[in-house]
C-alpha cells in the first residue's frame, strides 16, 4: 500500500463530488413526489429483504422472549397483574360507557358492535423495528399484498390502535406507528364524544405519548378519559372505534385558550408482536356509523 | 483482482444489510441498533482507500435507505456513507498506527455518519428529526458501534484482504 499521490487525491475528490451529487439527487427525487421511481426501488428491495427479516424473526423471536422472561420475570408478573386489572376495568368501561351509552339507542349499539366485529382482519407478526437512530417509528410486518394488505390500512393489536400501513410490498408491509412524529390520528373522547387530533411525539418505548388537541377549544379533556379512533372516510387510513389510549394529564395554554391532553397509548410499542390489519370493513356498518355520527352531532 | 474485490465487498454489504435490518433489531440497546453497514464501509475504506469506499458507501447507503421498515427520504444514508467512506479512507494511514488510533477513527466515522444522516433529515424536513434527538441517540450509537467494530472490523479486513498474505489487522 503506497500512500496516495497528489494526482490520486485530486481524482478521488472528483469521485467524492460525483457520489455526493448522486446521493443528493436521489434525495431530491424521493422528496419531490409520491410516485417517484424510488418507490419502485423500495418495493424491489422490500421483496428481497422481507423474507430475510421474516426468517430472522422466526429465529430471534423465541430467543428474545425467553431472554425477557428470565431477565425480569418479577417485573413482568407485576406488570401483568396491573395490566389485567386495567384491562378488565377498561373492557367494562368500553362496553358500558362512552360512545355506546351516550348514543343510547339500540340501533347504534348494534351498529357499533357489528362494526367492531365486522372488520375483516389479516393477522401478522412484527418482524423488524426501525432503529432509534432513524428517528421514524416504523415496523415491518410479515403480511403483504399477497395477503390483501394495501397502503393506508389500519393496523391494530389486542390492546388498541397500532398505526397504519404506509407501504405494502409482496410479502411484507411497513407500518407507521401512531407514536411517530409524522402520525396524526383523529380521536374521540369516550366521555363527551368530543373530537380531537392525536399526534405522536416520536418517543421510544414506555415514554411514548400522544398529544391530543380537541377541535372544539372550549372543551377540556379530563384525566382518565379514554380516546377512541374517530375513523376516516371509508375507514382509510383509520377505522372508527378502536381504543387509542387514556388521558394522563391535560395542559392548558392560557394564551390561545386551548387544551392539550397527553394520551398514554394502550399499546406497548416496544413490545409489539401480533397485530391485525383491517383489510375490509362491512359496508353497511360504515354507513350506520356515518349516519350515527351525523345525527349525534 | 478487482472483480474478486468487488464480489467480496458486495457479499459483505448484502450480509451487513440483512443482519442490520433483520437480526440486529432484536439486540438493540435503548432502541439503537449497531450500524453494521457503516462499519463495513469503514473497514473497506481502511483497506482499499477512499475512492473504493465512497462508491461502496453510495451503493450500501442506498440499499439501507430502501430496506424496510425505513421510511425516511431515500439518499440520506447514501450521502452519509459516501462521506464516511471518503473520510475514513483518507485517514487510513493514521488509523493503522495502532489500536487506539483505529478505535478513534471508527468513533469519528460513526459520529460523522450519524451527524450527516441526522442533519440531512433536518434539511429535507423528515419528521421526527431534531438536533436534541440526534444528540440523545448519538453517544449510545458511537459506543455501541465501537464495541461492535472490535468484532466486525477484523472480519471485514480478513475478507477484503484475502488475496494478500500479510494480515496485520486480523490480529488487532
Amino acid at each position: 500500500m503506497t500512500p496516495p499521490t497528489r494526482r490520486d487525491d485530486g481524482s478521488s475528490r472528483r469521485v467524492l463530488m460525483l457520489l455526493v451529487l448522486a446521493a443528493v439527487a436521489v434525495m431530491a427525487v424521493d422528496a419531490s413526489g409520491d410516485d417517484s421511481p424510488v418507490d419502485v426501488a423500495r418495493s424491489t428491495v422490500g421483496d428481497v429483504i422481507g423474507p430475510v427479516q421474516s426468517g430472522f424473526a422466526a429465529v430471534a423471536g423465541p430467543i428474545d422472549s425467553i431472554a425477557q422472561r428470565f431477565t425480569d420475570a418479577g417485573e413482568l408478573r407485576a406488570d401483568l397483574e396491573a395490566l389485567e386489572a386495567e384491562n378488565a376495568r377498561l373492557r367494562t368501561e368500553l362496553q358500558t360507557a362512552g360512545i355506546v351509552r351516550a348514543r343510547g339507542e339500540a340501533r347504534d349499539v348494534m351498529a357499533l358492535r357489528a362494526q367492531q366485529s365486522g372488520f375483516e382482519l389479516v393477522g401478522a407478526e412484527v418482524v423488524a423495528f426501525g432503529p432509534a437512530q432513524s428517528f421514524s417509528r416504523t415496523v415491518t410486518i410479515d403480511a403483504g399484498t399477497v395477503d390483501g394488505v394495501q397502503a393506508d390500512m389500519t393496523v391494530l393489536s389486542a390492546d388498541g390502535l397500532v398505526g397504519r400501513v404506509v407501504r405494502a410490498d409482496r410479502s411484507i408491509a411497513t407500518v407507521l406507528l401512531v407514536v411517530d412524529s409524522a402520525s396524526v390520528v383523529g380521536g374521540r373522547l369516550d366521555r363527551d364524544l368530543e373530537l380531537g387530533l392525536a399526534r405522536g411525539d416520536g418517543e421510544l418505548s414506555d415514554d411514548a405519548r400522544l398529544h391530543l388537541t380537541t377541535l372544539d377549544p372550549t372543551t377540556t379533556p379530563e384525566v382518565g378519559d379514554s380516546v377512541l379512533s374517530w375513523g376516516s372516510n371509508g375507514g382509510i387510513p383509520y377505522v372508527a372505534g378502536v381504543p387509542i389510549g387514556w388521558v394522563e394529564s391535560v395542559q392548558t395554554n392560557p394564551r390561545d385558550q386551548t387544551a392539550t391532553a397527553v394520551v398514554v397509548p394502550y399499546v406497548d410499542f416496544s413490545a409489539l408482536d401480533l397485530v391485525s390489519v383491517v383489510v375490509g370493513a362491512a359496508a353497511s356498518s360504515d354507513a350506520a356509523q356515518a349516519t350515527g355520527a351525523k345525527d349525534g352531532h | 483482482m478487482p472483480a474478486l474485490r468487488t464480489a467480496v465487498t458486495v457479499v459483505l454489504v448484502v450480509l451487513a444489510v440483512s443482519l442490520q435490518v433483520g437480526l440486529l433489531s432484536y439486540v438493540s440497546v435503548g432502541g439503537v441498533v449497531p450500524d453494521l453497514v457503516l462499519l463495513v464501509v469503514v473497514g473497506v475504506a481502511l483497506v482499499h482507500g477512499p475512492r473504493h469506499a465512497a462508491v461502496l458507501g453510495l451503493l450500501a447507503g442506498l440499499v439501507l435507505d430502501l430496506a424496510p421498515p425505513a421510511d425516511h427520504t431515500a439518499g440520506r444514508w447514501a450521502l452519509s456513507l459516501v462521506i464516511v467512506g471518503y473520510l475514513s479512507g483518507m485517514v487510513r494511514g493514521e488509523a493503522r498506527t495502532g489500536a487506539v488510533a483505529a478505535v478513534a477513527a471508527v468513533a469519528a466515522s460513526v459520529f460523522v455518519g450519524a451527524s450527516v444522516f441526522g442533519l440531512s433529515g433536518l434539511v429535507v424536513g423528515d419528521p421526527g428529526v431534531s438536533v436534541p434527538r440526534v444528540l440523545e441517540v448519538l453517544p449510545m450509537q458511537v459506543l455501541l458501534d465501537v464495541a461492535v467494530a472490535v468484532v466486525v472490523l477484523p472480519v471485514v479486513f480478513k475478507l477484503s484482504r484475502a488475496p494478500q498474505p500479510a494480515d496485520r489487522w486480523a490480529r488487532a
